[in-house]
């Protein structure tokens, strides 16, 4: 399971939108069995870029609002915020090469 | 090399490695990076698999075929096959990372994919209200009317467990009756929450950025009509994952690897299959883990014919691992 940092509907507005670092939100619930396949994947990417990419969850059991503020109706769903605006949004799990791929402008 | 590589990691490719692994064959399994575990990753509570009366979660089952298959020495790459070279005594194998396993023999568990509708903004609206994944998804319709598409066993699960949250589930079928066993369906009808809509198609899937409705045209008198809905789940059934074998392996008229009568022999020496990818009528979990078993045993047996010059040159089981 991932070991990033839990953030809650609480937390996100300074965790997540006042980030000066682009933050990769990881929405899951521990009932969704892809999200079990992607949350290390997500974490084994940050880690490999450190300073470039911060990763946290969000459990949307806990944290419906934020899940509904941002339209989520899918699980794995996976957003990147700069500056406090959605600069991309993902869903469904897909394999490493897939999401470095996707997530080239931030890591690359 | 390896004795053998399993390519799958649902019933049937974790079974057959906990048997391969038994017969110290030290077992590589190719897991892939996502998918791994199959189909039961994506369902919820497991009544039916035998061994467990109060049923079990489909991901703890399968994280606990793969944690007895490692019990026993079974290796494990999270990783996607993306090519296989299968002719010759060595089988290669190519994963996404770039390696390259080779291994005498080859256990192919693939399983099934979903089938699409094949719309026009099906893809589109994908994670955007469009799902084959109820468990996964069905939490965000809360209170919202959704549609199920589908007939069978997986369209009334999947409708039966979102009346947990939606307000109207509507299952849309191109026929007047279903598919699905007498159990689901009983459970299905029985439920004042789901609506069936007989013998309908859906045409379309309307939305902007997020799903708003269908429309859907009559099977019988050929007349249109429209949903307004949140969420449209699709569960119309899959197809055997076979692209890695195209042209390499013998399939069957429906689709499924072909294998010599009730055995996992396929056309090529040393391939096996097993599960839903051999099998286009029955896809059950305790099914495929059966078909795991015979892949695993027929695997054996064709290894015990190779010469001993062949089989020294495979990994050993490591030395600590469980004897069988």
């Amino acid at each position: 399971m991932s070991t990033a940092r839990e953030v809650t509907d609480a937390t996100f507005a300074d965790e997540v939108l006042a980030a000066e670092t682009p933050t990769m939100v990881d929405f899951w619930a521990p009932w969704c069995g892809p999200c079990r396949a992607l949350s290390p994947i997500l974490d084994q990417i940050a880690a490999e870029h450190p300073g470039r990419l911060d990763v946290v969850k969000v459990n949307v059991d806990e944290n419906m609002e934020t899940a509904l503020t941002y339209q989520v109706t899918s699980l794995p769903a996976i957003f990147v915020f700069r500056n406090g605006e959605v600069v991309k949004r993902m869903t469904g799990a897909k394999g490493k090469p897939a999401l470095e791929a996707e997530l080239a402008e931030f890591i690359g | 090399m390896r004795h053998v590589i399993v390519i799958g990691s649902g019933p049937a490719g974790y079974t057959a490695a906990i048997y391969a692994a038994r017969a110290r064959l030290a077992p590589l399994v190719i897991a892939s990076s996502v998918e791994f575990g199959g189909e039961l990753m994506k369902t919820t509570e497991v009544e039916n698999f035998p061994g467990f009366p109060d049923g079990i979660q489909g991901p703890d089952l399968m994280t606990n075929m793969q944690r007895q298959a490692e019990r026993f020495g079974a290796e494990i790459v999270y990783d996607d096959v993306v090519r296989l070279e299968l002719d010759g005594p060595v089988k290669r194998v190519h994963v996404g990372n770039g390696d390259v396993h080779e291994a005498l023999s080859v256990i192919y568990a693939t399983g099934s994919a979903y089938r699409m509708l094949g719309l026009d903004d099906e893809a589109r609206l994908s994670g955007y209200g469009v799902s084959w994944c109820a468990t996964c998804d069905g939490a965000f319709f809360r209170d919202k009317q959704v549609a199920v598409v589908g007939g069978g066993d997986s369209a009334m699960e999947e409708a039966t467990f979102l009346t947990r949250f939606a307000d109207t589930v509507h299952v849309i079928h191109r026929k007047d009756s279903l598919r699905a066993s007498a159990t689901m369906q009983e459970r299905a009808r029985a439920n004042p929450k789901i609506r069936f809509h007989w013998n309908k198609q859906v045409a379309h899937i309307h939305g902007g950025d997020l799903v708003s409705g269908v429309g859907l045209v009559d099977t019988v008198d050929g007349t249109e009509s429209s949903l307004d809905l949140s969420g449209v789940f699709i569960a119309i059934g899959a197809d055997p994952r076979t692209h890695l074998v195209h042209g390499q392996l013998d399939l069957t008229a429906e689709g499924t690897i072909a294998v010599d009568g009730r055995s996992s022999r396929t056309n090529v020496p040393g391939v096996f299959a097993a599960g839903d990818v051999i099998d286009p009528t029955y896809k059950q979990a305790a099914t495929a883990a059966g078909s795991g078993v015979v892949a695993a045993l027929d695997a054996e047996h064709f290894l015990a014919s190779l010469p001993e010059g062949l089989l020294a040159q495979a990994v050993q089981p490591a030395a600590e691992t469980v004897a069988a």
